[in-house]
């Protein structure tokens, strides 16, 4: 049924949520830019920029590098992860769940158990 | 000591693992410490099921779950992620084997959604839950894969990131 991914991905979602961290990666994957420059062209503050390419460089959508005085911004690693990557986090999700539904076979146990001496009275 | 590397019974806690057994097909088993009859009821029973499928961790939210667990019924869960839009998963019970065997599709996705089976074998008071889910094509397996998503799930929210990121290369 329903399967999903873990924090990374929310980091990845939250990062996309935003009009201006989209026009952001548009705009990196024509060219490589610098946060003056990308602030510059979006209208906004340093800071404000700065603070936006944060979130993608935490989500790895993006990569800076700072040569002297100017730090530069590129798309980040491939987001692509590996196969033993994904089936391991894969796998996490499976144990979380599997945690919750070993706590839900419990109650029934026990249950079980209570109704089991109530009829034996 | 042995006591100590074996672990003891009770404290240990059952290994969940997974891995891709084929070009198609991945495989996720675990044993649940209880008799199989009532872990295919907490798997097919809506006010059962609502209470361990998403883990606090996830960050999701279960807005609705209906469940017509019989062969040809549909199941349709809605979550929502944070503020984004609810999501919707669905299919079909295919096949419906109190408590040994449990199948559905996975439709979101469109045709290229993996089919589900679960079986439930017990073991001594426990039950060793084996899942896989067995994709229509190894490209299918590989897609899910590069994409992040698994199962289905999160396919659209996947389309939308993949179009992203198709429009960036």
């Amino acid at each position: 049924m329903v399967q999903y991914t873990h924090a990374r991905l929310d980091a990845s979602f939250a990062a996309l949520s935003d009009g201006t961290r989209r026009g952001v990666l548009e705009q990196l994957g024509r060219v490589d830019a610098s946060i003056t420059e990308l602030a510059e062209r979006f209208d906004m503050t340093l800071t404000g920029m700065k603070k936006h390419v944060g979130i993608l460089e935490e989500a790895g959508l993006v990569t800076t590098e700072k040569v002297g005085r100017v730090r530069t911004c590129r798309l980040g690693p491939r987001r692509l992860e590996d196969e033993t990557a994904w089936i391991e986090r894969y796998r996490r999700l499976w144990d979380a769940r599997f945690d919750e539904l070993e706590k839900v076979v419990e109650q029934l146990k026990r249950k079980e158990r209570g109704n089991g001496r109530k009829d034996r009275r | 000591m042995d006591a100590r590397t074996a672990g003891e019974p009770t404290t240990m806690k059952n290994r969940t693992t997974s891995e891709r057994k084929s070009a198609r097909e991945l495989i996720v088993t675990r044993t649940i410490n209880g008799p199989a009859r009532i872990v295919f009821e907490a798997w097919t029973k809506p006010e059962l099921f609502k209470q361990w499928w998403v883990p606090k961790s996830l960050g999701l939210t279960l807005l609705s779950c209906d469940m017509d667990v019989r062969p040809g019924g549909k199941y349709k869960l809605v979550f929502k992620h944070g503020g984004s839009e609810p999501m919707a998963f669905y299919g079909r019970y295919t096949e419906v084997t109190p408590p040994s065997r449990l199948v559905w599709t996975n439709e979101e996705g469109g045709e290229d959604g993996p089919v589900t089976t679960v079986t439930f074998e017990e073991q001594g008071g426990k039950t060793l839950v084996v899942l896989t889910d067995l994709y229509p094509s190894k490209e299918a397996l590989d897609a899910a894969i590069a994409s992040g998503s698994t199962s289905g799930g999160m396919n659209e929210t996947f389309e939308q990131l993949e179009a992203l990121v198709g429009t960036l290369k």
